[in-house]
């Protein structure tokens, strides 16, 4: 009894030294890019994030426009990827042959490993293209009155960059939503079916209720890699510094500037304005963590969930 | 299990064997001339067999930082370094030129081939976008024949800090002072307008999908890539077409200080190419090994005397006799 009591002990808080590590990682990453950013935190100040000019050569430096340009793709992306992710989700997990499913499934975790290089090359010789000839024209000539489809029509740009960021996090909404709705207990939908359900009111009412913080939790999976992701978006979004509704608009994200300017940062001032820079996306993606979890735990607390 | 672990040590062993004798030289920084370093470094390897050296393509910002912080023997740069990086660095830094690139102005115009001609203050004016269409008069002037259209020009220049771009702007800030006190000169600047490509393939990229657009690539790269490029008017009045004789043209004639820190753009001689540079080494003038230093100073000579016949066959333009004569007297200088 005795002995494996210490031997539980010694299990318990070996265990414990790895998320303790990763505590101390986040915290780490947190100091160090506070640290070396204290030059252009001290110059700048909170100006830093709201100023919109970027100029490396007087050394005038501003975040919003970045800013601006990671919460914009972000969410575009996401307003396209969210109903088809889910959408493809419930059709593998409720619908299709099981055959069926299990092949397309194989498909998706294929797509989630295609390096972002190779979306970004895509992205410059086949989407860009295609946008500039014919989606981009089509969206001008019939919605052109609304801000977001005005102006020069370019094909790269915030729309063509968050088309392909929408391409890049599809496969991980999909892979996994079809677990949580596969995780759904049948019983449920059982007692649904007997109670006189169609299969749509079966699924809508009881397998998405149940499994929403699951889905949910994809979609904030989901949203953490459209904000990270640096070589797709920079080689399509045509790294333009600028704020505008205009979703045809070059633009630039904070990921992006990080990519493009690093290596050749050769003054103090600059590198630490850069460094910042990483900060700020760090700060971003908890902000935007908090808040998700914050819809999560408000969705989870909601009426739907009585059937738990 | 053993036998392999017995193959891995072995593999240390000889490894670390074949490295005793031999001198290892670790250099880092600029990527336009890496092509031409790595033939150099492996030619020279060949006939000098106790020399090796190791260069990590990182940038030339990265270059200067690592030389100043001599965790490398040797940096490179496609800019000279500013007063104020020379001060911070712990000794006193040489510039060395090696050979010489130039960067071409390259566009996408539906029955235009190469040849288009340009003058500094209307590219400027392009790129400033005060002249945003193709037809404009001040392009049409120089262009009788050329069938221009009245499509809007799409400015294109690079997105990642580097080289080519500040040679660029920097031909942009002597040719136009509008230029220079708007924007300036940098490995990155603050672009008026314009999409931004990543690397010179995402700049061509981008210009050979737009129609009616305009963008800057190195020499080699449009040339290799059949991008067609502009001729442009140097500061005796002649258009030139962009080649590695009239790139090299453009540092002889020019006046060329002893520490090597001069901007060529816009040269004064009649036969030039006015948007060339030359590619720097970053040496300390005392070296802190005797061996390496030795080492060093004997593969630069060799670079910009033999060495340079290799240059021209990887698109760069090989350094004229005066400049070469000038290295040689200012390695003489450096101490080891």
């Amino acid at each position: 009894m005795n002995r494996q009591d210490t031997s539980d002990i010694v299990f318990r808080r070996i265990l414990a030294v790895f998320p303790i590590s990763i505590l101390i990682l986040v915290a780490g990453i947190f100091f160090q890019l506070a640290y070396s950013s204290l030059p252009s935190l001290k110059h700048f100040g909170l100006a830093f994030f709201y100023n919109t000019t970027w100029d490396p050569v007087a050394e005038h430096f501003g975040a919003l426009p970045f800013i601006f340009g990671t919460c914009l793709t972000s969410l575009v992306a996401l307003l396209l990827a969210v109903p088809i992710g889910i959408g493809a989700a419930i059709y593998l997990a409720e619908y299709a042959p099981p055959k069926v499913s299990k092949f397309i499934s194989i498909l998706v975790d294929l797509l989630a490993a295609i390096p972002s290089v190779i979306y970004g090359l895509w992205g410059i010789f086949v989407l860009v293209p295609y946008m500039r000839n014919y989606v981009q024209p089509f969206l001008g000539k019939y919605l052109g009155f609304l801000p977001f489809f005005q102006g020069p029509n370019y094909g790269v740009g915030f729309l063509a960059a968050s088309i392909i960021l929408a391409i890049i996090i599809i496969p991980f909404i999909i892979s996994v939503s079809r677990e949580v709705i596969l995780a759904v207990p049948s019983v449920y939908k059982e007692s649904a079916y007997a109670l006189g359900t169609t299969r749509w009111e079966a699924i809508f009412d009881i397998v998405l209720s149940y499994g929403r913080a699951g889905i949910l939790g994809a979609v904030v999976l989901a949203l953490g890699r459209a904000i990270g992701e640096t070589m797709a978006v920079t080689m399509i979004i045509g790294n333009n510094v600028v704020i505008t509704p205009s979703l045809f608009s070059p633009g630039y994200t904070l990921a992006s500037v990080l990519a493009n300017e690093f290596a050749e940062a050769d003054s103090n001032m600059y590198l630490s304005a850069l460094i910042e820079i990483g900060l700020v996306l760090f700060l971003v993606s908890i902000v935007v963590n908090i808040l998700a979890r914050f819809l999560i735990w408000s969705v989870t607390k909601g009426p739907g969930q009585v059937i738990k | 299990m053993k036998k392999i672990l017995a193959l891995f040590v072995a593999m240390i062993l000889g490894a670390s064997m074949a490295f005793a004798d031999s001198t290892l030289i670790n250099g880092a920084g600029a990527t336009f001339p890496y092509p031409i370093y790595s033939k150099w470094f492996d030619e020279y390897g060949k006939a000098n067999p106790g020399v090796m050296f190791n260069y990590q393509s990182i940038g030339s910002g990265g270059g200067i930082k690592q030389i100043t912080a001599k965790t490398v023997d040797f940096g490179a740069s496609d800019g000279p370094m500013s007063m104020d990086q020379l001060t911070a660095a712990p000794g006193r830094i040489y510039h060395i030129p090696t050979v010489m690139g130039a960067v071409v102005v390259a566009y996408n115009l539906e029955g235009v081939s190469k040849g288009l001609k340009l003058s500094g203050d209307v590219l400027a004016d392009i790129y400033l976008g005060k002249i945003t269409q193709w037809n404009d008069p001040r392009i049409t002037e120089q262009n009788a024949g050329v069938n221009l259209p009245s499509s809007s020009i799409v400015v294109v220049h690079r997105s990642d800090g580097s080289g080519t771009s500040f040679i660029f702007t920097d031909y942009l800030s002597a040719v136009s002072s509008d230029w220079k006190g708007r924007v300036g000169k940098g490995t990155s600047v603050n672009w008026p307008i314009g999409l931004g490509g990543k690397g010179n393939e995402g700049v061509a990229g981008m210009l050979k999908q737009t129609p009616g657009s305009i963008g800057y690539v190195e020499l080699a790269y449009a040339k290799q890539n059949g991008l067609p490029y502009a001729f442009m008017k140097n500061q005796s009045g002649s258009y030139i077409e962009p080649t590695l004789a009239s790139t090299s043209k453009a540092a002889d004639g020019a006046v060329i200080p002893a520490d090597f820190r001069v901007s060529i753009v816009n040269s004064p001689n009649p036969e030039s190419y006015p948007i060339a540079s030359f590619t720097w080494l970053l040496i300390y003038k005392q070296m802190d090994d005797h061996t390496k230093g030795a080492a060093i100073v004997n593969f630069i000579k060799w670079a910009v005397t033999d060495g340079q016949k290799y240059a021209e066959d990887l698109d760069y333009a090989p350094l004229p006799a005066n400049v070469v004569q000038m290295i040689q007297q200012k390695l003489e200088q450096v101490k080891y």
